[in-house]
Formats: structure tokens, C-alpha cells, sequence
């Protein structure tokens, strides 16, 4: 789809919230450009995808990372102290935080015990987790994100759309705008301009820069060693130019090996962007040596829980921490397909962010999200790691209406007396055959008087109309006709 | 992706689970499916006391009211006859779901029984009965929605079109993006009626361009969704049950 | 309580109680059992289809293709490392044309300006290469230090042929990556690029627009230009 540029409205600055997922939605889908967008981005991560896939035995790829990730979920806290003990050996400085305000302080403590006014961002959603960027800005620290999506989407004062391609939601005509409009250059539809563009703009940043904050994709107990995948090269200038780098992550990325690292990483770059690999994979291992010449003089490393430890507990959501963060799930999912990232709320959106989401959050504001979903099995065909996302959602879903275990925050939020004594009349009626054959027949006999109109689905679709008869009394009907003509047969012979 | 399924020799009997939705609004299309099987020389044993698979109220999270209509539909299958299921999402629930909601019960066992034995309908007619079909209809285009029930849930992707395949007459076009779900989703579409509204309209275009006017379909849920769509904007295109278009086009 | 032991208490004494640890195999990222043509093919493939070049040169004489890269590339001012034998030979080398050779093996505190703005390419060697991925393994060093590979708009790598394996885990496993990790290790596959303006390609848009590799032949170059 393609607009004059002369006509493009950027999107006028908003904040989206889980609790509003419903009026979002409705918003998202009644504007063709966001549908557009994102119809367009999917369809070509989605072909991308599969064709990256071409040469592997996939199942035994993602199987083998999920065992991976299974085996580090086992060995978590010992993993953990290992993480922690071979950063230290490194020179990497370890700090622990229980949530993202804590975190948040410590990143700021490290800033200002420094004197830092610039900080320099890598792409890192635990950091739009936990608002990092307004916490420093409190603080009087600017934050400027680098990655090319995301410096876009702040400058235009939005959060990410999508985790992995944070501007998915804008297409060039509306980048080109907000370039024009907060920049200054010129209007344009070429690409390759824009892109100098902010890449002059940004070179000047890093320069400037006094702290540089990156996020990890893996973090290898083994070596301590922090991972970081990207295409841009704005990684390895945040976590290589400034003379303090302090990398965020929550506590559930750590990995046991480094042999554990390459089917991860196959799986990450095929997963997310249909790519065989990205252009940068950057294995940091400890801050500038007394030899060395470059690199910066301090590294950092922020684990964060922040409802982690707590989804550990239970042996079903557990799963949920074996994700990677491709964003796989949405690219394939219809439901994030027809409305985007932003209308879920929440930094993660699509179906990791739904089962994600409540636990971080908890269940009161995000109570939409596990139903938001048609259960369609997409998400969890998909995933490298073999999520069971459908089986998370119902779990959700369970635990939204008082039938869980309980151990998600807000639990049986969703618990409404009429609700539930629906579904125990649908369970009494079903666990009762005779009721239930005589009422079916019923409504077969008085379709006539069923509604044509039936709440929202009739707003889209014509009424379904009971048929006369049921198939219990065809098959009665049936079984007659067939024994009647066995008898026939029975008497014609001699 | 389920495991590798090992086929049974065709038996004498079969048990038939109708589903709700057939049993209430699309009777023909389960007769249909059972006049298919006796054709083939099996036996179909209708267990009258069936009523629904518990789908509805697992989906929305009321585990308990789905536990307890799963274990009246246990009670049904006493023989170790296959289970015939013309619905892949129905089927996908009894075959995947039943023994997860049965785990560490007494009724584990059960459950795990009565999942081993549990075939959607078009996966029985290709890989147990080894159909062979003759078709006796006009040329005609046809596309197919096959369920996120028996794509996913059962692995089944490809037994409907090879349904279709042998009908000689009939020209199965594919519909753009024909993997992605149509929106129905049970009580999605009530739930998210705006969103799933906006992916049935995707699916009715999809199907629409095509040039077919009849889709078929493994699952009454989509075909309610769809055929839904397509009534509410008067268009021509018509859905049913695959069971009934077999039916109707080799007898 | 720390939140250090908070979190660890919580994680140790897990509700569920303790989890089964899987073990993991790893052939399907091993064992490819390429020929060294067919290590070479997939390079190429690989790393020409993410906008790298190769150009395939005799050991003996990689020089002069370096000197026709940076002449055709109008390169003026290299970047590069001194005692690495790849710097050394380019150094003699060049000393002849009329590039200007800038120093890389200086504190970045002392040139950061210069080297952001007013180097045109930088040269560094590689320890190996993937086949299977068409990426290079680089662990800079005081010599080559890591922005050397960064910052100037042209990326210019030297990789000896038979340094090519097949597979990253191939790699990590056989040097023993897991004993001994620099402060920095890197796989670079292809110059920077970004596709967030509307999936549209573009490259350059942090690090270099362009990456060359000059794949060194033991034998002489493999039939292919140079």
C-alpha cells in the first residue's frame, strides 16, 4: 500500500495499556495503514521463515533447543551462581535485582556514581520492561536508543510493535516523516538516505556517549560470557564505544555450555527473520584488558527477576521461560496479524506477550490477553523451542476464572458467578443425555423462533438456524430404514 | 506436531462421535460420514447417550465442567473399536486433551484408551479404510479449509485434499494463506468478536478469489464461520461438510 | 536478604520440586562432512547472498589484489593492525601506493574522531571461517582491535582457505572456544545492515556498507578471479 507522503499522518502520540485491548483492537483494525503494515510484514517474515528453514531437519533442530533451554531451566539457580562467579572472574561486576524498579536504581546508581548524562541503548525489551529510558530521563539522564526500529519509534514517542522489528508498524512514507519532522532532512522514499541519515546522526551519539546499555540473548554460565545477536552493528558500537557497557537480562537467559549456543543461535536467526544468520554475533567476555585499545573500561551485568522465579514454580507455566525471544509466535499469529504489537499493551505482544504477560503484570490488567487468541495452534507450531503456547493460554485462561492453581497473580480475576453457573448448567445438561437429546430436539422443533440476531456474531454473520432434526434422530431414523430393509431381505429368501 | 500415528487394519465396527454442532445444526453431514463408513462394510455403532466432547468449557477455562463431561463421553467406548470423529477440532480435543485433563486420575488410563483409538474422520477414511472414491458429479471448483484442529492439533493436512484428489471432476484450488485459522476459535468469536470478524472476512475473500463457489471443510465450526460470512454478505459461495460433498458426489 | 539470595532461595527451593535434566545431542549441528570444495561453495554462497565479496587470491600474492580492492574502492586511508603477518605483508606492500596507512593499534581515546570520520576502510585478519553459515570468526586483539571491524564504511577481512569449517559448533568445539574466551570473540557474516524501514534492505546503517574477504588459496587461487 502506498501513500503520498504529503498525505501521511504520523501517529499521534499515544499509550496503549492491556486493560484497553479491546478498544485498541478496535482502533488497530479500523485503520487500513496499521492493517496494511503489518499484513504485509508477516506475510514476508512468515515465507522467510520457511525458507530458512530448507536445508535442517527442523523438528530435530527444535527439539534439541528445547532441550537445551529445558536443561537450563533444570540447572537454573547453580547456573546462575556459575553466571555469576565466571563474570566476576572476567571482571564483569554482577548485580541482582528483584524487580525492574530495582533495577532500574542500580542502572541509575551506575550512572550517576559516573557522572553519566549520555547513555547510549542497544536493543533490550527487559529495558522497555521495566521503562528504563523514563527512569533515567527522571534522573536527567538521556537515553537514545541506537537500534534503527527502535530510534525511530522513540522519536516518534511510541514503544516498540513488534520485538524483534520495533517500527514494523510504520511503513516509509510515515518513517520519512518523523525522520522530516524530529531531524530535519528532507522528505524522502529512499531508503538507503534515510539510513545514512541516522546513521550520521547516531555516530555522533555514540561518540558523546558515557554508558552504553545492551541487553543479552544468551548468557553463558560456562564461560561467562553475555551473547548479543544483530544485523546493525549498533550492538557492538553501544557495548564497544562508551567507556562503561551495562548489560540487562532476565535471569531465565542463562545457557550451561558454550556448546549450547550454536543450535540456539540457528534457531533464533531462522525463527525470527527467516535469516541463516544475522550479520553480528558478539561473545563479550569481560571488559577492555590493560592491553587492549578499545572497549569499554567497565562491563556490568543486571539479572533480573521481576516475576521470573515465580512462574519457575509450577511445572506447566515453567515452559514459558524457555523462550528466546524470536517473536515467531506473532509473525504467525492472525490475531496479531489483524490488530499489532501495540494494541496488546504490554512490551511483549502477540502470544509469547499473552503468556508472559500476566505473570508480569498480573492478571487483572491483562485479563484479555490469554483469551485473545483463537487457539489455533500456529504460535506453538512454530516456536524453536516448542513452547506449548495454546496449552499456556487455556492454562491462563483456567487461572483467570478461579480453576488454576492459583499462582499467577490475580487469579480468578475473571470469576463471575453467572459465568460459572453457565458453564455448570452446560456441564449438568452434557453429563445428562436424556436432558440433553430432548433439548437439542427441542430447539430443532421451535428453530423457528431462534434468534437471527446473536451479540457480535451476527454483526458479521448470518444466524446458525438449529437443522429440524438431530443426528441422534437421523441415526434412529437411519438404523430403522437399514433395519427394516435387512428384514425384507431376511424374508425374501426361502 | 503429533507422533507418527500406526494405522489399524480396517475393523468390523467403528464407534461414531457426532459432535454437538453436527448433532444440532448439520445432522446430515454426521449421517453422511456414517453412510460413507457402511459403504466401506464397517459396522457404525452411534453411542446414544453422546453429547459433546467438552471443548467449549476446557477452552474457557472451566476445567472442572470439561472434566466432568469428558468422563461421561469415556463411558461411551467400552469396546476397543476406533472412534470416528468428523470434526478435527473435536477430535483434537479428545485425542490430545483428554488425557491431559485425565492425568494422574483414576480415570488416566481411561482417557489415554480412549485418545489411542480416536481418528478424525477423513484421517479414518484415507488411512484406515484406504478409500478408493468414484465420482459421479458435474465439473466442479472446490476450495478447502482445513481446521487449526486437524491441521495442528491432529496433523492432518493433507487427508482432505487427498479426499478430493480422486473425485475426478472436481478441481481443488487453494486459497491464499489457506493455513491460517478462519476466526471461529469457539468462544473466541464471542469473545473477540471484531478480531475474529476481521479474519473470517480475510478467509471468505481469500476463498471468494479463488473463482470456487463451494468450499468444503473438515469442521462444523468453520464451516459455520464461514458460510456465516458469506450469508451475512449475500454472496454465492457455499460451504459443507466434506463428508456430505463425498457423499453426494459418489452416490 | 540480598536480592541476589532472595532470588536464588526461591529458585533452589522450588515448589514443583526439582526438574529432570535432559541430555542433549548435538549431531544436527555437526557432522556435515564437506569436502573442502563443497566448505568453500557454501562460504561463498552464504556470504555473497547477505552482500559480502570474496575474492579468491594465491597466499603468495594476496597483496595485489588488496591494493586493486582499495584502488578500485578509492579507498585513501587504511586502517590496520602491525605485527599480525596480514598487517606486516600489507604494510610492505602498500608502501609503494598511494594509500595512506593509519595505525589501529592506538588507544581509541587517542583517534576516536579519526577513525569515526576520516578512515575509509579497515583491514583485519580472521581466525576461521563457517562454511555452512558464510560467516568469519574474529577475536580482535591489541594488534586489531575490535572497531577496527566496526567503524570504517568498508570492512576488509583475509581469510586463509583451509582455515574454513563447517559449522559453528564445528568451531567452538574443535579450538576449545570453551576454555579460554577472549574478552571479545565475534562472527561477522556479511557488511551491517538493517531491514526496520519497511523490510526494505539497507546497508551500513551502523557499521560497514561493504565487506570484502579475500580468501587466500594455499595453492594459488582456486580457478576463480582475482
Amino acid at each position: 500500500m502506498s501513500v503520498q507522503s504529503d498525505s501521511v499522518q504520523t501517529h499521534p502520540v499515544q499509550t496503549y495499556s492491556p486493560r484497553e485491548f479491546h478498544r485498541q483492537a478496535h482502533d488497530a483494525l479500523g485503520n487500513p495503514q496499521i492493517r496494511a503494515n503489518f499484513r504485509k510484514a508477516m506475510d514476508g517474515l512468515m515465507t522467510k521463515r520457511r525458507d530458512s528453514f530448507g536445508d535442517w531437519d527442523l523438528e530435530i533442530l527444535r527439539e534439541l533447543g528445547a532441550n537445551i533451554r529445558m536443561r537450563a531451566l533444570a540447572r537454573l539457580p547453580s547456573l546462575l551462581e556459575r553466571l555469576e562467579a565466571n563474570c566476576q572472574a572476567n571482571g564483569i561486576q554482577v548485580h541482582w535485582a528483584e524487580d525492574g524498579d530495582q533495577a532500574c536504581r542500580i542502572i541509575r546508581e551506575l550512572c550517576e556514581a559516573r557522572g553519566a548524562k549520555a547513555v547510549i541503548k542497544g536493543k533490550s525489551m527487559v529495558s522497555e520492561e521495566m521503562h528504563l529510558n523514563a527512569r533515567l530521563e527522571e534522573a536527567g539522564i538521556e537515553a537514545l536508543e541506537s537500534d534503527l526500529g527502535e530510534y525511530l519509534v522513540q522519536l516518534n514517542e511510541q514503544t516498540p510493535s513488534h520485538i524483534i522489528m520495533p517500527a514494523i508498524h510504520l511503513n516509509t512514507d510515515e518513517i520519512s516523516e518523523i525522520m522530516h519532522d524530529r531531524t530535519g532532512i528532507e522528505r524522502t522514499r529512499d531508503v538507503d538516505t534515510m539510513t545514512a541519515a541516522a546513521r550520521a546522526q547516531l555516530r555522533e551519539r555514540f561518540m558523546a556517549a558515557d554508558v552504553g546499555i545492551s541487553g543479552v540473548n544468551f548468557a553463558v554460565a560456562e564461560t561467562g560470557t553475555l551473547c548479543l545477536v544483530e544485523n546493525e552493528g549498533n550492538g557492538r558500537m553501544t557495548t564497544t564505544v562508551p567507556p562503561v557497557h551495562i548489560a540487562v537480562t532476565g535471569i531465565e537467559k542463562v545457557v550451561e555450555h558454550l556448546r549450547d549456543v550454536p543450535p540456539l543461535y540457528a534457531l533464533l536467526t531462522r525463527s525470527a527473520t527467516g535469516q541463516h544468520v544475522t550479520t553480528y554475533f558478539n561473545m563479550i567476555s569481560g571488559p577492555r584488558k590493560p592491553e587492549e585499545h578499545d572497549g569499554p573500561k567497565e562491563v556490568h551485568l543486571v539479572l533480573v527477576d521481576s516475576g521470573r522465579s515465580a512462574i519457575y514454580q509450577d511445572d506447566e507455566l515453567l515452559d514459558t521461560l524457555r523462550c528466546i525471544r524470536c517473536g515467531a509466535c506473532m509473525n504467525h499469529c492472525p490475531v496479531y496479524t489483524r490488530v499489532g504489537g501495540h494494541t496488546y499493551g504490554t512490551t511483549y505482544p502477540g502470544p509469547i506477550g499473552s503468556i508472559l504477560s500476566p505473570h508480569l503484570m498480573g492478571l487483572e490488567d491483562t485479563k484479555d490477553l490469554p483469551t485473545a487468541s483463537s487457539l489455533c495452534g500456529a504460535c506453538g507450531e512454530v516456536c524453536p523451542v516448542k513452547i506449548p503456547i495454546p496449552d499456556l493460554l487455556v492454562r491462563l485462561r483456567r487461572e483467570s476464572v478461579g480453576e488454576g492453581r492459583g499462582n499467577v497473580p490475580g487469579a480468578g480475576v475473571k470469576r463471575s458467578r453467572k459465568e460459572a453457573a453457565a458453564w455448570k448448567g452446560f456441564q449438568w445438561l452434557a453429563t445428562h443425555p436424556g436432558v440433553w437429546r430432548a433439548g437439542t430436539s427441542m430447539a430443532g422443533k421451535f428453530r423457528a423462533l431462534t434468534p437471527s440476531r446473536l451479540g457480535a456474531w451476527t454483526d458479521y454473520r448470518s444466524a446458525p438456524k438449529p437443522a429440524g432434526t438431530t443426528l441422534h434422530a437421523l441415526v434412529k431414523q437411519h438404523e430403522a430404514k437399514r433395519h427394516q430393509a435387512d428384514k425384507a431381505a431376511e424374508e425374501k429368501r426361502p | 506436531m503429533t507422533p507418527v500415528k500406526c494405522y489399524p487394519s480396517k475393523p468390523e465396527k467403528v464407534y461414531f462421535f457426532g459432535t454437538c454442532l453436527i448433532d444440532l445444526f448439520y445432522p446430515e453431514a454426521g449421517l453422511d460420514g456414517i453412510r460413507l463408513l457402511e459403504r466401506e462394510g464397517i459396522e457404525v455403532v452411534f453411542p446414544e447417550d453422546q453429547t459433546c466432547c467438552g471443548q467449549p468449557a476446557y477452552t474457557s477455562g472451566y476445567q472442572q465442567e470439561a472434566r466432568a463431561v469428558a468422563a461421561a463421553q469415556l463411558e461411551l467406548f467400552p469396546e476397543p473399536w476406533p472412534i470416528v470423529v468428523p470434526s478435527g477440532s473435536c477430535g483434537g480435543m479428545m485425542r490430545t486433551h483428554y488425557p491431559q485433563l485425565f492425568a494422574g486420575s483414576e480415570r488416566e488410563a481411561q482417557a489415554k484408551g480412549v485418545a489411542d483409538r480416536v481418528f478424525e474422520l477423513t484421517e479414518f477414511l484415507v488411512h484406515v479404510c484406504h478409500l478408493r472414491l468414484e465420482d459421479r458429479g458435474e465439473p466442479e471448483k472446490v476450495a478447502m479449509h482445513t481446521s487449526c484442529g486437524a491441521r495442528r492439533e491432529m496433523g492432518l493436512a493433507d487427508t482432505g485434499p487427498a479426499l478430493l484428489a480422486q473425485l475426478g471432476q472436481v478441481e481443488l484450488v487453494e486459497q491464499a494463506r489457506a493455513a491460517e485459522c478462519c476466526g471461529f476459535g469457539g468462544t473466541f468469536a464471542v469473545r473477540h468478536p471484531e478480531v475474529s470478524a476481521a479474519m473470517v472476512e480475510d478467509k471468505t475473500q481469500a476463498i471468494e478469489a479463488t473463482g470456487a463457489r463451494r468450499f468444503v471443510t473438515s469442521d462444523c465450526g468453520c464451516m459455520m464461520n464461514i458460510s456465516g460470512r458469506f450469508a451475512h454478505q449475500k454472496k454465492p459461495v457455499k460451504g459443507e461438510h466434506i463428508a456430505s460433498y463425498l457423499w453426494r458426489r459418489t452416490s | 536478604m540480598s536480592a541476589r539470595d532472595a532470588i536464588l532461595k526461591r529458585l533452589y527451593e522450588r515448589a514443583d520440586g526439582p526438574l529432570a535434566v535432559p541430555e542433549s545431542d548435538f549431531a544436527v549441528v555437526t557432522r556435515r562432512g564437506w569436502s573442502h570444495e563443497e566448505r568453500l561453495a557454501r562460504f561463498e554462497r552464504w556470504i555473497t547472498s547477505v552482500h559480502g565479496e570474496v575474492i579468491h587470491v594465491a597466499a603468495h600474492d594476496w597483496t595485489t589484489a588488496l591494493a586493486g580492492v582499495l584502488t578500485a574502492k578509492g579507498v585513501r586511508r587504511l586502517a590496520l593492525g602491525r605485527e599480525h603477518p596480514v598487517a606486516a605483508e600489507a604494510r610492505q606492500a602498500l608502501a609503494d601506493v598511494a594509500v595512506e596507512l593509519v595505525d589501529a593499534d592506538r588507544d581509541i581515546e587517542a583517534w576516536q574522531q579519526e577513525q569515526f570520520e576520516r578512515v575509509d576502510a579497515g583491514l583485519t585478519s580472521t581466525r576461521g571461517g563457517i562454511a555452512e553459515t558464510g560467516s568469519l570468526w574474529l577475536w580482535p586483539t591489541p594488534d586489531e582491535p575490535r572497531l577496527l571491524s566496526l567503524v570504517p564504511p568498508i570492512h576488509i577481512a583475509v581469510l586463509d582457505a583451509d582455515t574454513l569449517e563447517d559449522t559453528f559448533f564445528d568451531v567452538v568445539e574443535r579450538h576449545g572456544w570453551a576454555s579460554g574466551m577472549p574478552t571479545n570473540a565475534l562472527l561477522v557474516s556479511g557488511p551491517s545492515k538493517t531491514a526496520d524501514i519497511e523490510q526494505t534492505l539497507a546497508y551500513g546503517v551502523h557499521g560497514p556498507r561493504e565487506l570484502v574477504v579475500l580468501v587466500r588459496h594455499a595453492g594459488g587461487a582456486a580457478g576463480t578471479d582475482a
